[in-house]
């Protein structure tokens, strides 16, 4: 088998068509596939066009008018439109900064845990949530946060504070949003890590004990630098989806109390999009929204090969 | 190995209560809704109930299930995952066997097709009339076709099925198997592992379908369980329907009880597959994140 491909490399196209003759079958099942990523996801991506359009369901992509950046200059004009980026850039900061550390830290706790009957008892129950959907993670959360009946303003009764109605002030949804995704995921984050973890050469921690240095010691001069890779890969795909939170966990906490703070743009698009039809507007947003966490990937990448050299390509 | 001094207990014990904080902080929450759906509605009204029933009752589940509504939409749910899930398996199977074989020529290009969409996704509008063209609009196939392959799952498999070795797949071929054959009785049966994980996440997605339902399907009749759950908890009114009124102690349900019922009864089949899941996914994580 070896032999022949080698062999390939020299064959000249009418034995290449010969050889790809001979396999025709694995052509034949690779063709649903290829026609399902053309069709799915090319198709649409070249559909993105419509941003330049005004486009019109009647006359379809070749029929409608060009009309170039129009809808991008109305897009930066709009009022909504930089509010709404705004929360979008809020929300994906307070995430970079609060939650993307938080399964980097439960990973090292969980990592120096000894008793590991518990630890896996741990594991098993911080993964978990992150199986649940959306839907019922804002069920959760409303119940719990509801001003009559939820458990949070019960504790904060004993205090003697009076129940807030945590989703209908506009002041808190964005931290709703961001522990809400910690509750769910960050237990879930630290597989990735606990594996980086578990790589560690256990040498280098026994070097460092003749040395004489503490754990705290060691987890600076060991542990970090040893997961620092794993950090640095996983910030770069983080900040690629910087203004991509998340459509689903959004829209499910969203309602007209707290929208003034929580919309972003992946909702606005789905409401002004889908909802009123201005088609040709919301894919401009959403051209734009892909064009920017391809520019943050780039400058990340950039700077990661430079400082660390760690880089995803 | 080990000095075990003072510091280092003390550093034990206090890890070990605050990780042990943070795992409640994780299942509170949902023994909490537990809790709640298990009680009397003036128990859970009047903010009673913390992480025990008060008041024990199961009106609550009595109502969801003589909801013929919610039926609908669990019946739903339950048949795009298994057709869905057999969909993607079939699919992500079919194109990652040939892909990962030395004898296809050309199988660069077909990764760097795959890759690319990793990359550069289309903003919603164009997916959307994309499935309005195709006439999918208000058909569970909205809900199956369009995921059918993803793109990571897709590297998983194909890595995968590249550890088996060509010499096994070539003797095969001397015996006169045709390629579907080996697909079908060599190499499936030999990717046991790989395909119970990735079935299971791919299920997992299919009964967690929201975002998908909400753009593409606009029959209530029609609703996967996620969507009905979500419009029962924006919208208070949780309408009690007259002819569910043969049992007489309607009135003892709430809306809030009625709400955190359906919460479970969404989540419990998930909790079920649960040991399953981990068993697999540390793996199935692990294959991804090297070969992709």
């Amino acid at each position: 088998m070896e032999a022949g491909r080698i062999r390939l490399v020299s064959r000249s196209r009418r034995q290449l068509a010969s050889y790809m003759w001979k396999y025709k079958a694995l052509y034949v099942m690779a063709l649903p596939g290829v026609l399902y990523f053309l069709l799915f996801k090319y198709v649409p991506l070249a559909g993105s066009l419509i941003a330049f359009q005004n486009y019109n369901i009647f006359n379809g992509i070749t029929g409608s008018e060009w009309v170039g950046l129009e809808h991008f200059r109305k897009m930066f004009e709009h009022y909504d439109f930089l509010r709404i980026l705004k929360n979008t850039l809020l929300i994906g900061l307070y995430d970079t900064i609060i939650a993307f550390p938080a399964p980097i830290v439960l990973a090292l706790l969980l990592n120096e845990l000894r008793l590991v009957f518990y630890k896996r008892v741990l594991q098993t129950i911080v993964y978990m949530p992150h199986f649940l959907s959306w839907v019922v993670v804002s069920g959760i959360a409303i119940g719990i946060l509801s001003p009559s009946a939820g458990a949070v303003n019960h504790f904060l009764g004993w205090l003697g504070i009076e129940p807030v109605y945590f989703l209908g002030e506009e002041s808190y949804i964005r931290s709703i949003l961001i522990s809400s995704g910690i509750w769910r995921d960050s237990g879930y984050g630290t597989i990735i890590y606990l594996a980086a973890l578990a790589g560690i050469n256990p040498d280098l921690y026994e070097a460092a004990e003749v040395d004489g240095a503490g754990r705290w010691r060691q987890t600076l001069a060991i542990t970090l630098p040893s997961l620092l890779p794993t950090i640095m890969i996983l910030f770069l795909l983080h900040i690629g989806k910087f203004l991509d939170f998340g459509f689903e966990r959004v829209i499910v906490f969203l309602n007209p109390l707290n929208t003034e703070n929580g919309e972003i743009l992946d909702t606005y698009i789905y409401k002004a999009g889908l909802l009123q039809q201005q088609y040709s507007y919301t894919t401009a947003m959403g051209l734009f929204k892909s064009v920017v966490g391809l520019v943050l990937v780039l400058i990340g990448n950039f700077f990661s090969r430079k400082t660390t050299g760690e880089s995803l390509y | 190995m080990h000095r075990v001094t003072s510091g280092q207990k003390a550093f034990q014990l206090v890890n070990l209560s605050l990780l042990s904080l943070i795992a409640l902080g994780m299942l509170l929450p949902f023994i909490n809704v537990l809790a709640q759906s298990f009680s009397s509605s003036t128990a859970v009204t009047t903010g009673k109930v913390t992480f025990w029933p008060v008041e024990f009752t199961w009106i609550n589940y009595q109502y969801v299930f003589s909801d013929a509504s919610i039926w609908r939409s669990f019946a739903v749910t339950v048949y795009i995952t298994v057709l869905g899930t057999l969909i993607n398996l079939a699919a992500t199977a079919s194109m990652a066997y040939p892909v990962s074989r030395q004898e296809f020529a050309g199988r660069r290009y077909v990764v760097l097709l795959v890759l690319v969409t990793m990359v550069f996704s289309a903003p919603l509008i164009p997916n959307f009339i994309l499935i309005k063209e195709l006439g999918m609009m208000n058909s569970l196939w909205s809900l199956m076709i369009p995921g059918a392959i993803s793109a990571f799952n897709f590297f998983v498999m194909r890595s995968f099925f590249m550890q088996i070795p060509g010499e096994l797949i070539d003797s095969s071929r001397i015996d006169g198997c045709g390629e579907t054959r080996i697909l079908w009785n060599l190499v499936l049966p030999l990717s046991k592992p790989v395909m119970a994980s990735l079935g299971i996440f791919y299920a997992v997605g299919h009964w967690n379908t929201f975002q998908s339902a909400l753009y593409y399907i606009n029959k209530p009749n029609l609703w996967p369980l996620q969507v009905k759950l979500r419009q029962m908890i924006t919208t208070d009114d949780i309408s009690i329907d007259p002819s569910a009124s043969q049992f007489s102690d309607l009135a003892h349900s709430s809306p809030e009880g009625i709400k955190m019922a359906v919460i479970i009864i969404a989540t419990v089949p998930i909790i079920m597959i649960y040991p399953f899941l981990q068993r697999h996914f540390v793996k199935g994580l692990m294959i991804g994140s090297v070969k992709a």
